[in-house]
Order: structure tokens, then C-alpha cells, then sequence
């Protein structure tokens, strides 16, 4: 089809580096002017790089963008805005003391003298509510308003700068079933009104409801760009996903499934801003296993992690561990946790699982500081400690081997492998891994995940959680999926397809 | 309670509370944009000093005024280059600020003018004095309120009246100003001010440059119109005790100025009460009235008398993250 | 100050600091028509070159080094104790109290360990609120500590002018303790090995002093509680991954560090006055901060910063005595300095030294992430 209008954002050849790796390689996007074009693709995908070279957080290292047919240079936020280009952040950009209207105003005032400025704002800003349908109460405190109605303050306020074309990040991450479909409306509303919406997501099944196209990234590149008449939900997932090779594993017979040695039942979590994080969780671990959990982060598995091991108490639910039940408010906390055989190597290497500024060896002993071994009567045994090290750094092939060394200074890999050793150290029963290889060079990769199945032989039950899925159909026995806080279903390893694996994370199965 | 007693404490607690009114006012602007401002003691104190200095030397009220505002403002911008150009702890700066004021006042006045770190007095033509002594004359004469009007209320010098009008006009400034809506926000908020556009170090430097004006009126008002030349050590503490009247009035130029009004107030009882038996109570200590704004304060922040609830990025310093 | 090598860090910066602090002070100086350098002499003359005044300044020091730990150990756990002024005044109160009421009963041995615990905990009461409020009502450390310090001084003024001034007596200060209550002068314990040592207000304390530091340093790096505070201190969310409990570090590091700021009177009232009076801390709680920031919250660090302000102290009163118009105030004024340079300015400094170094050296890729937040 020809087409007559020049499209409103043409992007061609966005190239951006990030130290070695590539979030954005030889990138094109094509997005018609009046449409709603939606771009899927997992965690680390590229999506959110290229749309933040769109709004000028960041400069592309090469490559060429044009707005309307115009060749563009965003430098900025303000080019961005100038050219009709507005953005709609996932964590809102308010002021929570300040009102609606406030909030909207800011930046571009109309007067120096509020009263005059408001009143200017408030009826523009009426006729907006009144043509997008999009209705919020001006004058109420931002802090006093729902999810919902910030997010629709946030595209308000893109829409009064002049946004012609809104790019929305992951809009449905806070909203309830019923704000998704209001705000549906409202962006099909947009649409016929003549703007143009860039909708950054995962869920497939909103794309198919929405979108007129769809760009799938993966791996920083542009796999497909297809009209949503030619697309379906399967073939984009398969698309989104990959063809994933299952890294020479052999599958092995699966070991006999041994006690149960940990259970959480109905864990339900709410988050400050009333957003629900955690849907009714229920799921074990058994002795001799290694479950991975999948799904595109930000769908509860760090809520999930955190009350597994004791950060978080959940508003609802039971936890069972070495034959103790937690239920809120007396939850379970990290050294109970340790104590009962839990172990933990947290998917925050920086701020969770090293203090950055102690040397290695204080890193070594970090939660286990009470051990008998290395301190006695309040007292630390430093030649211990020291040497516990030593022998952490000679197992799992630390380097540079300097226990002196902060910990700042080793490589994310060295960081990880030694978080392991210390965690794996004490043959702990029950191991939680959040993102195991996140930052890891490649000959550390396979090293940790040897450990993992060697703990699994000794009989211990392990939870990976990552999303990087590569990773969890290398180690995992079965499969838990989640999805909106939610796990959306479980399969054992020989049923994961890419296709089934797909559909559950992007909420699109039956 | 003869109306004699009313009017001279009316009087004394304007004359007390003036310096902590321009102070509060001044940590108000910069601790609205996200600054935490200690020094505000070291900022009146070489504010004095350079209103001393220059008001003996020049002759001038004028030139002392402007001499004081200029110094206050340069220290604001020093504590602005540590803290906002660069990511300086806050209160770190604000001790130094106070440290140095102490050191460099007490220098420079023995080494200039030998008196053991005082200023010579400025001459009467340089003081502020009273702005209307006609009107409070005549006022003083009238029954019943009298001595109320003609002492307490009408005989004030024009930085007392001033120090009363800017707390409105601060007001104003703050809630009903383009400037003021950008200050409240960027102290809650900075990123989102930076994402709307608008530049968060100017309006901090704004902030502080406001603040160093401030700053400088309070310490021209004790050596212009309350003791006529500098001594050392003679803000005694009441930057701290503007700052407390600050946080008591939970940042609010109104609020604020009840908080200073009630501290000036305590402070003029104070010597007053001494020696006084009060029913039920026995003898006050007047220590005990000195230290009540601050034991006030404490409460207050410790949560038992209501909230006060800090600008969200106070003491925070700003870093364009991605 | 992430670029630098931590050699540079820990020592470099410092140095650069103080020496970009005396510039300043130094301009000031030739400003008022003063020889910096003649200053400079005199000063170190009159700090180091005489037994009396080696003994001046290391008496300086004590009471640097008692605050200066103090706000270090406070640092360590993630805040800012500005309070050591108002903690060292409570803590001679404590000290005085006791010998007032004891000393003519008690001997030595007994009156003196008693008066030290006695300082040391009402130091640490005064610090501990504080940190309660702090950690359990959110109320920020740094106002809570600076209006405790105005407090402090009020009820020391209180205690004295109605409870302890001997009737009839005009002076504010209280009766003279027994003499089991003096701490021994270090001119009298040498004398008593035969060593003839000029009388100055050098005390004993210097020795607890000492002692203090090597505590600090043993607690800090070598027990699992100091392990604890400091992980608090540089990782929040790492030491509540470890199973710490932050609420519990902030109250303890406030604790520990109002002792530590308490022991000022052993060296001031058990040590030189032998009584209890007004002006025994004046301004040595803020010169603790710029100790513990010139001498990066190290116990080593911060003896030799004490000595550094002591020695400053006590030459600075030698110029003041041999140098016409100057005075004791120029080495406030350069204390300001210092606190400036070697705190809120490090950010300003770091990276130019960082790139000096560049020209000079190879450039370290390395990531130093430096002190405690402030809590």
C-alpha cells in the first residue's frame, strides 16, 4: 500500500551500546502516522533503549530519526517534546503533594501567576478530558488518587505538551482488569482523534487487541514487524521467544522426587500504591529438584523471592520450612531462614548479596557471621574467615584469589561465583537463585550451573528464578510460570516448547 | 496583667523573634528545593559582622545592608557548589559554613578594627531606628490599649515591619507564584522537574540565593537596628533555634512565622519569669524557658504532637540517573 | 571519588584537603597583613618544640580524640552525630556528679573507673534519644542531635547556677571535688619514676584515650557487632539480606558514640578542673567532626588528626601570645576550612586529583564507593 503521508517516526539503523553489549543492533522501526504500534520483547529485548533514544534520555551511537518526515536530533526530553513526542514513564513522574492540575502544569505554565495559569490550564485541560474521555479530578492531591487515575494523569499530561505521538511503557504493568480496559477506550480514542501510540509491552494479548502493528525485538535486534491481520498470538510468542536450544543437555532420568522440604500456600502481596503483586501463590519444593521459574520480570517473582526467603511478609498466605509454619504477621526473617537450611543468592548482586565497600572476605561471611567456626562469644576469627575464604575463592575458581580485595573490584562474575560459594558452603537444604548468570562472562555461566546440578544430586531443592529462559530450560526440572503476579502454569522440562512456554508468560494461554 | 507589662512583652517578643523570622524564611526557600540548610547561624553571623564592619567604616545603612546580603549570598552559593554542582554532603557544608563564620568574624575583627573582635558602633545616623516614633507617641496616650499599641506594636524599627510583611509576601512567593509551584516540586520530587524541563540546579541556586538574601537581612537587623556594632558569637545560637521554628512550623511561611513568634516570645519570658513563683508550679527555671523551643521541636519531630513531614529529596543530593 | 585508587582515597585526599584548607587559611592570614609562614613557624614551634607544649597539645588531643571516635563510630553505622558537643557536656556532668557526691568517701582506684562509667553512660543516654527517635519514629538524627546540644547546655547551666553552686558563691561552678576525684597529671606520674616533666593539664586521660582508640578499633573490626553496625552503615539493604536488624545498629552506634563523647570529662573536669564548670567542651564536639573527617573515620586516622588539631590548638594560643593581632580564632577559622575541604567539598576535589593522577600514573579503572549515607 502506498503510502502518501510520511510515517511519524521512522528510525533506521539504531545502533547503541551499553559497554560490550549491544541493546540496540541495526534497529529500524517504522511506525504509520494514526496508528497504534506496539513493540514486544523480553527482558532486555531492547524495547526500552529504543524508545528512551526516541525521548532523548539517550543518545543512539549511530543511526538516523525522523519525526513527521523531518530529520530529528533529540538531544533531550525538550527536542523530544518539541517535536510532538510524549512519554508515558511505567514509575510515574509525579509530585505527590501537588494536585492534578499542579502536576499537569508544571514545566509549561501559560503565567507566572498561578491563579492566572490555572485557569488558563484548567479549561484546556477540560476540553481534553471532555474529547479522550479520559477523566480525572483536577484539584485532588496526586498522593489521594488510585493507580489508575495517575496513569491517566501522565498521559494528560503528555497529551497538553502536544503530544501528537505517545509512547506508553508498559501501561498495564499497575492496572486492574477493568482500568486496562478503560484505558483501552481511551487509547482507541486517541487513535481516531489522529494521534499515534508507541505501546512498549509484553502481553500479547493486549497487543492483538489493540495494536494495528507489531515490531517483536529479541536480543536487541528487530525479528519481525508484521500488521496485526497476519499475526497471531502464537506466532508471536514464538517470535518474541526464539528458538531455543537446550544447551546440549541431556535428560537425564529424573531423580526420585524426595520430601517436600519447603511450601507456600495462598501468598498473596499488596504493594504500597494498593497495586496486588502476588496472586494467591501456592507452590513446593522437593528434595533432589531444581524448579525454574519463568516469565518476563516485573510479574511478582521478586515479591516472590523476597517472602520466600524471609524480606517480605506477605499480606496473605503459609509458609512450611524444615517443619515450621509462618504465617503473617510472625513471617519467616533471613536468619530463622539460614538457620533452618535456607540459602539465598539474592538477584541484587549490589545491593543485596555483597556489601560493595568490605573487603572480600567480610563479603564471605555476610549472614553467616554467627557460625561457630568463625566468631566465637562475639568475637570474629579473622584467620577463619580468612581462610574460609580462600578455600570459597580455590572452589569455585574466584579471581583475582586477593581476600582483601574489595568486593567492589571483582568482576560481576567473580562477585557471583563467590555470593555461591559462600551460600553453597554450608550445604544448605533449600537454595533460592535469582538470576544466577546476570553479568556473568560465559566460562563462569557453565561453572555455575554445574553447581546447582551437583546440589540437586546431594538431595537439596532449588528454585531458579530468571529471565532469561535459555537458563531455566538448561537447569530446571519443571517449569512454574508467572504472569501478573500469578503462576500461570507449570510444566514439566520435556513439555516446554517455546510455543507453550510463551503463551503462559505473555498471559496469552487458554 | 497590667496593659505596661502586655506592651513591653508584645515589644520584646517582635524585637526577639525579627532575626528568626528572616531566618526561617530563608532555611524555608532552600530547604523547599531539597537543600538542607545548617548554617544558617555561620550565614547571619558573617552577615553581622560585614553590616558592622562596613556600617562603622562607611557611614552608610545602605552599604552596610548591601555588604551583609552580599557575604550571606556568597556563603548560600558556596554550600550551593558543594552540595548542588556537586554531590557535597549537605550537612557537612553547613557545619563549615558555621565553623568558618565563627573563625573568620573573630579574625577579621581583631585584625581590622582592634577591639577584640568587635565592630565600633555605628554611628546613630547609620541604626535603624524607629520608623513611626509619631504615631507611637500618640498611640500611648490612648486608654486601655495604649502602651499595647504605642510600645508593643507601633514602635518598631522598618526591619521588624519588614521581617512581618515578607512572611505574606513569602507566602505568596511560594503558593501563588510560577517559581513557587517549580520550588515545592523540585523538593519532592527533582526528577520529575528535570523530565518536565526545567532546570533543577537553577531553581536550587534561586532557592539559595533567596536564602542568602534573607540571611543577610537577619544579620544586618542585630548590628543595624538591635545592638549598633558586631560582638563575637552574637547570633548565639538562634540560627539553630530559626531552624527549629522551621521545622515546628512543618515549612510553612505562616506556620513558621507562629513558631518564631512563640519562640521570641519564650525567650522574652524568660528573663521575665525569673525569680517569678507561678501557682501550682513553683519557681521556673529560666533555663527551663530556654530550652522549651528546642524541647519542643524534639517532640514535635518524634512524632507526639502531630506530623512533620520533610520536603521528600531534603538532604538528597540530585544525580540524573537513567 | 569513585576514579581514585584507594591509596589516593585514604591518604592523598586527605593530604590535598588539608593543604587546599591552609591555602585558605593562609590567604586570610596575608589578608590581615600576617606573614603566613611566620605563622606557621611559631605555630609549630609553640606546638612541638617545648615539653610544655608537646604536653598542651596531647592534652588537646584527648578530648579530640574522644569526640573525633565518636563521630566516627556514628558514621560507621550510617549517621551523622552531630550531638557530640551536648554528649561531651552530659558526660562531665556525669563525671562531676558523682565526684561531688563520693569523692570524699571513695578512694582513687575506686572514684575514678566510677566517674569514667558514670560519663560515659550519661554521654550515652544524651545520644541514645536521639537514635531511638531516629530509628523507631523516623526523626532525623542531625536537628534531633543539634537542639540536644542546646539542651544540654541549658541544663548544665541550670544544675550548676540552682543544685551545685556552693551558697554565696558568685561564680558558676560547683564545689572543688575530694582529691580521689583528680585524674592524675602525666607531669606527676612521671615524677614519680624520677622523670622531671613540666606541670601542664596533661592527664592520664591521655592513656584512656589510647585506649579508646584500640577499643574502637577491635569492636569495630574484630567483633561480630561492629561487623554488623558497620554493613548497616555501607549496605542497608545487604545487612537486612544478613539477617540485621538496622534499627537496633542505629540505636547502638548512637549509644556507643555518646560514651565515647562522655569520656571528655575525664579528661576536662576528673582531669584539669577537678570541678565542674561551663566552658569544658566549648566547640571540642564540632572539632570531633572535622577530626573524624580529616582522619576518615579510622581510629588511627583520627589520633593523628587529633594530634593535628591540638597541636593547632596550642600553637595557635603561642601565636596568639607572641604575634601581634592574631588570635586563637584563625585556627577555628581553619578548622572550618578543613571541614569544608576534607567534607563537602571532597566531590569537588576528588575528580580533579583523580585526573592529576591520570597525567601522573596509568588510570585505575577502580570503584571505591565511599563513607556511610546519612541517616
Amino acid at each position: 500500500m502506498a503510502e502518501p503521508a510520511a510515517p511519524a517516526v521512522r528510525m533506521r539503523g539504531i545502533h547503541k551500546h551499553f559497554g560490550a553489549v549491544a541493546a540496540n543492533a541495526e534497529v529500524s522501526l517504522n511506525v504509520a502516522s494514526g496508528t497504534v504500534h506496539g513493540i514486544v520483547g523480553e527482558n532486555g529485548a531492547g524495547k526500552s533503549t529504543l524508545m528512551s533514544i526516541l525521548y532523548g534520555f539517550y543518545q543512539a551511537d549511530s543511526g538516523q530519526i525522523e519525526v513527521f518526515g523531518q530529520k530529528a536530533n533529540i538531544r533531550n526530553a525538550d527536542d523530544a517534546i518539541a517535536l510532538g513526542i510524549g512519554m508515558v514513564h511505567q514509575h510515574f513522574m509525579l509530585v505527590d503533594t501537588l494536585t492534578a492540575l499542579e502536576n499537569v502544569m508544571l514545566g509549561a505554565e501559560p503565567h507566572w501567576l498561578i491563579e492566572r495559569a490555572e485557569a488558563q490550564v484548567r479549561s484546556k485541560l477540560n476540553a481534553l478530558m471532555a474529547s479522550t474521555g479520559l477523566q480525572i479530578p483536577l484539584d485532588s492531591l496526586v498522593a489521594d488518587l488510585p493507580v489508575g487515575d495517575r496513569q491517566r494523569l501522565e498521559i494528560l499530561k503528555t497529551l497538553y505538551r502536544g503530544a501528537k505521538i505517545l509512547i506508553l511503557d508498559e501501561p498495564t504493568a499497575v492496572l486492574t482488569p477493568q482500568e486496562t480496559t478503560q484505558l483501552f477506550g481511551v487509547l482507541k480514542r486517541l487513535r481516531e482523534q489522529g494521534n499515534t501510540l508507541i505501546l512498549i509491552t509484553h502481553k500479547l494479548k493486549e497487543v492483538m487487541a489493540l495494536c494495528d502493528v507489531v515490531t517483536v525485538m529479541r536480543a536487541g535486534q528487530v525479528v519481525a514487524e508484521v500488521p496485526i491481520a497476519v499475526a497471531s498470538i502464537e506466532s508471536l510468542a514464538q517470535a518474541m521467544v526464539g528458538r531455543k536450544v537446550m544447551m546440549g543437555r541431556a535428560l537425564e532420568s529424573p531423580t526420585h522426587k524426595g520430601e517436600m522440604l519447603l511450601k507456600a500456600e495462598h501468598v498473596s502481596v499488596t504493594d504500597s500504591l494498593g497495586v496486588q503483586r502476588l496472586k494467591d501463590v501456592t507452590l513446593s519444593l522437593h528434595a533432589g529438584e531444581i524448579v525454574g521459574v519463568a516469565g518476563v520480570s516485573g510479574n511478582g517473582q521478586s515479591e516472590l523471592m523476597d517472602v520466600l526467603t524471609g524480606l517480605l511478609t506477605p499480606h496473605l498466605g503459609q509458609l512450611t520450612l524444615e517443619g515450621h509454619d509462618f504465617t503473617p504477621p510472625h513471617w519467616l526473617d533471613p536468619s530463622r531462614a539460614r538457620k533452618l537450611g535456607l540459602a539465598h543468592v539474592p538477584e541484587d548482586r549490589h545491593a543485596r548479596a555483597l556489601v560493595m565497600a568490605f573487603a572480600a572476605w567480610e563479603s564471605a561471611v555476610l549472614g553467616y557471621d554467627d557460625l561457630p567456626d568463625y566468631s566465637q562469644g562475639g568475637w570474629m576469627n579473622h584467620s577463619h574467615m580468612r581462610q574460609a575464604t580462600a578455600d570459597m575463592m580455590e572452589r569455585f575458581d574466584v579471581r583475582p584469589r586477593d581476600t582483601e580485595l574489595p568486593s567492589s573490584k571483582f568482576s560481576g562474575g567473580n562477585q557471583q561465583k563467590l555470593v555461591l560459594a559462600r551460600e553453597l558452603g554450608r550445604a544448605p537444604k533449600v537454595l533460592l537463585v535469582g538470576q544466577p548468570t546476570r553479568g556473568v562472562d560465559i566460562g563462569a555461566i557453565e561453572f555455575i550451573y554445574a553447581q546447582l546440578r551437583a546440589l540437586r544430586q546431594k538431595g537439596c531443592a532449588v528454585l531458579v528464578v530468571s529471565s532469561e529462559l535459555d537458563e531455566i530450560l538448561a537447569l530446571s526440572d519443571r517449569v512454574l510460570v508467572m504472569n501478573q503476579g500469578r503462576i500461570a502454569g507449570e510444566l514439566p522440562i520435556a513439555q516446554c516448547t517455546e510455543a507453550a512456554l510463551g503463551l503462559l508468560m505473555t498471559g496469552g494461554a487458554a | 496583667m497590667d496593659e505596661a507589662l502586655v506592651g513591653s512583652m508584645l515589644a520584646s517578643t517582635l524585637r526577639v523573634s525579627t532575626p528568626l523570622i528572616f531566618c526561617a524564611l530563608a532555611g524555608l526557600f532552600s530547604e523547599r528545593s531539597g537543600v538542607v540548610d545548617i548554617g544558617l547561624e555561620g550565614k547571619m553571623l558573617l552577615a553581622a559582622f560585614a553590616a558592622g564592619a562596613v556600617g562603622a567604616s562607611s557611614g552608610s545603612t545602605w552599604l552596610a545592608l548591601l555588604a551583609a546580603i552580599g557575604v550571606a549570598v556568597s556563603m548560600s552559593w558556596v554550600h550551593g557548589l558543594a552540595c548542588v554542582s556537586h554531590k557535597g554532603d549537605q550537612v557537612v557544608s553547613g557545619v563549615a559554613i558555621n565553623i568558618i563564620a565563627v573563625g573568620l568574624t573573630a579574625v577579621l575583627g581583631a585584625a581590622w578594627f582592634h577591639q577584640g573582635g568587635q565592630t565600633p558602633p555605628v554611628g546613630p545616623e547609620v541604626r535603624i531606628s524607629a520608623l513611626m516614633p509619631g504615631l507611637a507617641q500618640a498611640a500611648r496616650v490612648l486608654p486601655v490599649l495604649g502602651t499595647v499599641l504605642g510600645d508593643g506594636l507601633l514602635g518598631h524599627n522598618a526591619l521588624v515591619y519588614l521581617a512581618l510583611a515578607l512572611v505574606p509576601l513569602v507566602w505568596w512567593v511560594v503558593f501563588r507564584t510560577r517559581f513557587g509551584l517549580r520550588l515545592r516540586a523540585v523538593g519532592e520530587n527533582p526528577q520529575m522537574v528535570d523530565a518536565a524541563g526545567v532546570s533543577v540546579m537553577r531553581l536550587r541556586y534561586t532557592a539559595l540565593t533567596l536564602n542568602g538574601v534573607l540571611c543577610g537581612l537577619a544579620g544586618s537587623y542585630l548590628v543595624l537596628a538591635q545592638s549598633a556594632m558586631f560582638s563575637p558569637n552574637m547570633t548565639a545560637g538562634r540560627g539553630f533555634m530559626a531552624l527549629a521554628a522551621l521545622i515546628f512550623g512543618r515549612w510553612h511561611p505562616v506556620k513558621a512565622l507562629w513558631a518564631c513568634l512563640l519562640f521570641g516570645f519564650l525567650d522574652a519570658a524568660a528573663i521575665r519569669l525569673q525569680g517569678v513563683h507561678l501557682p501550682g508550679i513553683g519557681e521556673v527555671p529560666v533555663q527551663a524557658i530556654q530550652a522549651l523551643p528546642y524541647v519542643l521541636t524534639v517532640v514535635l519531630l518524634a512524632g507526639f504532637i502531630g506530623k512533620s513531614v520533610a520536603p521528600k529529596s531534603l538532604g538528597v543530593p540530585y544525580s540524573k540517573e537513567r | 571519588m569513585n576514579t581514585l585508587p584507594r591509596w589516593a582515597d585514604l591518604v592523598l585526599l586527605p593530604a590535598v584537603s588539608l593543604l587546599v584548607a591552609l591555602l585558605a587559611a593562609g590567604g586570610v592570614v596575608a589578608l590581615v597583613g600576617q606573614d603566613p609562614l611566620e605563622v606557621i613557624q611559631v605555630l609549630v614551634h609553640g606546638a612541638f618544640g617545648t615539653a610544655r607544649g608537646i604536653s598542651y597539645t596531647l592534652y588537646y588531643a584527648t578530648t579530640f580524640v574522644f569526640t573525633g571516635l565518636a563521630v566516627a563510630v556514628a558514621f560507621h553505622g550510617g549517621l551523622f552525630n552531630i550531638g557530640g558537643e551536648g554528649q561531651a557536656v552530659m558526660g562531665g556532668l556525669g563525671t562531676g556528679l558523682v565526684a561531688l557526691w563520693w569523692s570524699a568517701f571513695l578512694p582513687a582506684w575506686l572514684m575514678l573507673p566510677i566517674m569514667m562509667v558514670s560519663g560515659a553512660l550519661f554521654g550515652l543516654a544524651w545520644a541514645a534519644v536521639p537514635g531511638y527517635l531516629q530509628a523507631y519514629r523516623g526523626s532525623h538524627v542531625v536537628i534531633t542531635t543539634i537542639m540536644f546540644n542546646f539542651i544540654a547546655s541549658t541544663v548544665l547551666v541550670y544544675v550548676l547556677v540552682n543544685h551545685l553552686r556552693p551558697k554565696g558563691s558568685m561564680s558558676v561552678e560547683s564545689a572543688p571535688f575530694a582529691a580521689s576525684a583528680k585524674m592524675p597529671g602525666v607531669h606527676e606520674a612521671l615524677g614519680a619514676i624520677g622523670i622531671d616533666w613540666p606541670s601542664s593539664p596533661l592527664n592520664l586521660s591521655v592513656m584512656l584515650a589510647l585506649l579508646a582508640a584500640l577499643a574502637v578499633y577491635f569492636f569495630l573490626w574484630r567483633t561480630r557487632a561492629g561487623y554488623r553496625l558497620r554493613a548497616v552503615g555501607s549496605s542497608p539493604s545487604a545487612a537486612e539480606y544478613a539477617g540485621v536488624r538496622a534499627h537496633r545498629q542505629v540505636l547502638v552506634a548512637m549509644s556507643i558514640s555518646g560514651a565515647l563523647a562522655g569520656l571528655v570529662g575525664m579528661n576536662e573536669v576528673a582531669g584539669v578542673s577537678g570541678k565542674l564548670m561551663l566552658e569544658f567542651v566549648s566547640g571540642a564536639g564540632f572539632t570531633g567532626i572535622a577530626v573524624a573527617l580529616m582522619g576518615r573515620n579510622h581510629p588511627l586516622g583520627i589520633v593523628l588528626a587529633s594530634l593535628l588539631f591540638g597541636a593547632l590548638f596550642q600553637g595557635g594560643a603561642e601565636v596568639a601570645f607572641e604575634v601581634q593581632g592574631f588570635s586563637r580564632d584563625m585556627v577555628v577559622m581553619l578548622q572550618g576550612f578543613i571541614v569544608l575541604f576534607s567534607g563537602a567539598m571532597t566531590y569537588v576535589i576528588a575528580p580533579i586529583l583523580a585526573r592529576l593522577l591520570g597525567w601522573v600514573s596509568k588510570p585505575f579503572a577502580s570503584k571505591t564507593t565511599s563513607g556511610a549515607a546519612h541517616g
